[in-house]
């Protein structure tokens, strides 16, 4: 990084050029730098929802769309993601008070016999910047925890993570048991995680595979948009 | 043809042209398949590997074997897959059934080394596991790629759900032993090593004949 980039001073950018310069913080993991872009911009009287999403979600998918062009990697994503996990922890609670839109709500937990939550972590923060309330049921769920969490939540979407070869079944375990409760069709079902594809998703009966955080945000949308459309027209 | 650690992960290794069978393999399983050629005489069997770094991107391996295969078959009675499915999903067993190719049983290497009933009767969700070769490349496999040379503090996100690093040790050497014993207290983690010997990947090189 060059000394004229160090000189940076966030409080004497403009708007736009704060969001541009939080872009670019956010691209390369800088954590307190996001957290400052943040604190300015409400300062400025911001609202939060307008934060959140054309600072903070604009400049995560920006990282999602390089993450899939394979021009960063994993170890970058996630310094992204800590540094918009900073950010957002000062946004919640005043999303909260502020009552922006939400745009559905989902349950989403790794199944049993995997540990494995990178993924899912990075699905659930992109899921509440894009406006969805998340419920996350963390690692190594049974099927009892899910149905438990789909009666008690009531969610709209249902999101379930693997990342290995021998835990990926128990998706279907899981859809299989939403069938025979008779409960199936009253959630969207996102299934994503490293050795899935469209095929495995639809052979369980999921829903969707999704590829990425990013993907999963727009598949999480147009189901919910399908489901408003039916809603209006029923 | 170097067998080198470095070449193994990087390059892998050609086939010397000889014999009916071609293992198609691999880079991390080409000392312990050696070995066994050596031991047993197999001079029928042919080795090839590819790169063992693919591990690091699984979603490259079904079409990395394929143009292996398309590339070597007409010079082979057989080719034999020493992969398991190696995080592809099911891919690459899809794609060893399209072109008539067997391979090995498992999901992993982890697996078969140990046995794959008895691997899967285990069920150890909080374990990570290394074998011989992930034990001495553990810089170009883990460290690396998850990039906690330039980020450390990443580390507690990667391996914070895990309880216990298991080494595999194919071969009895004290000195790995030490070192996946640094490995694991690196990653945070408690150690056990376990002699598997070449499991399930000696049993199944033996039925072909």
């Amino acid at each position: 990084m060059s000394d004229e980039e160090d000189d940076i001073i966030l409080s004497e950018l403009n708007d736009e050029d704060l969001v541009a310069q939080m872009f670019d913080d956010l691209y390369d993991g800088l954590k307190e730098e996001i957290e400052e872009g943040v604190n300015i911009l409400l300062e400025r009287g911001w609202e939060p929802y307008d934060i959140l999403t054309k600072a903070l979600v604009g400049g995560m998918t920006i990282v999602g769309h390089d993450f899939r062009d394979g021009i960063l990697f994993v170890p970058e994503v996630l310094l992204a993601a800590n540094a918009m996990k900073g950010g957002m922890a000062i946004l919640k609670p005043l999303l909260a008070e502020t009552g922006a839109p939400r745009v559905g709500k989902m349950v989403i937990g790794t199944v049993k016999g995997d540990i494995h939550d990178i993924g899912k972590n990075l699905v659930s923060m992109m899921m509440e910047g894009a406006g969805f309330e998340v419920v996350d049921l963390g690692i190594n769920n049974a099927v009892e925890s899910y149905l438990e969490a789909l009666k008690t939540e009531e969610p709209d979407i249902l999101g379930m993570s693997a990342l290995l070869t021998t835990t990926m079944p128990y998706m279907k375990v899981v859809i299989d048991t939403m069938i025979e409760q008779g409960v199936r069709d009253d959630y969207t079902v996102l299934v994503g995680g490293a050795p899935l594809n469209e095929e495995f998703g639809k052979a369980i009966g999921a829903d969707a595979y999704c590829r990425d955080a990013a993907v999963a945000v727009e598949t999480a949308k147009s189901f919910m948009a399908r489901k408003h459309n039916q809603g209006a027209t029923a | 043809m170097e067998t080198d650690d470095r070449t193994l992960t990087e390059k892998g290794l050609a086939p010397k042209g000889q014999g009916r069978i071609l293992l198609l393999a691999c880079g991390a399983l080409a000392r312990e398949i050696l070995d066994l050629i050596k031991a047993n005489g197999w001079s029928h069997m042919d080795l090839h590997c590819l790169p063992a770094i693919l591990h690091v991107r699984p979603e490259r391996i079904p079409d990395a074997v394929e143009a292996a295969i398309l590339r070597h078959r007409a010079d082979y009675d057989e080719i034999f897959v020493v992969y398991a499915d190696c995080g592809t999903g099911g891919r690459l067993a899809a794609l060893c059934a399209r072109l008539g190719v067997e391979m090995v049983a498992g999901p992993h290497c982890y697996s078969f080394f140990e046995g794959n009933a008895a691997f899967a009767e285990k069920d150890e969700v909080d374990c990570f596991y290394l074998t011989d070769f992930l034990v001495r490349q553990f810089e170009s496999f883990i460290v690396k790629p998850l990039g906690l040379d330039r980020h450390p503090d990443l580390l507690e996100m990667y391996f914070g759900n895990y309880r216990t690093l298991v080494y595999q040790a194919q071969t009895d050497d004290p000195a790995l032993t030490e070192k996946a014993k640094a490995h694991a207290a690196y990653l945070g983690l408690a150690f056990e090593r376990r002699l598997t010997g070449y499991g399930e990947l000696a049993t199944t090189l033996e039925t072909l004949r």
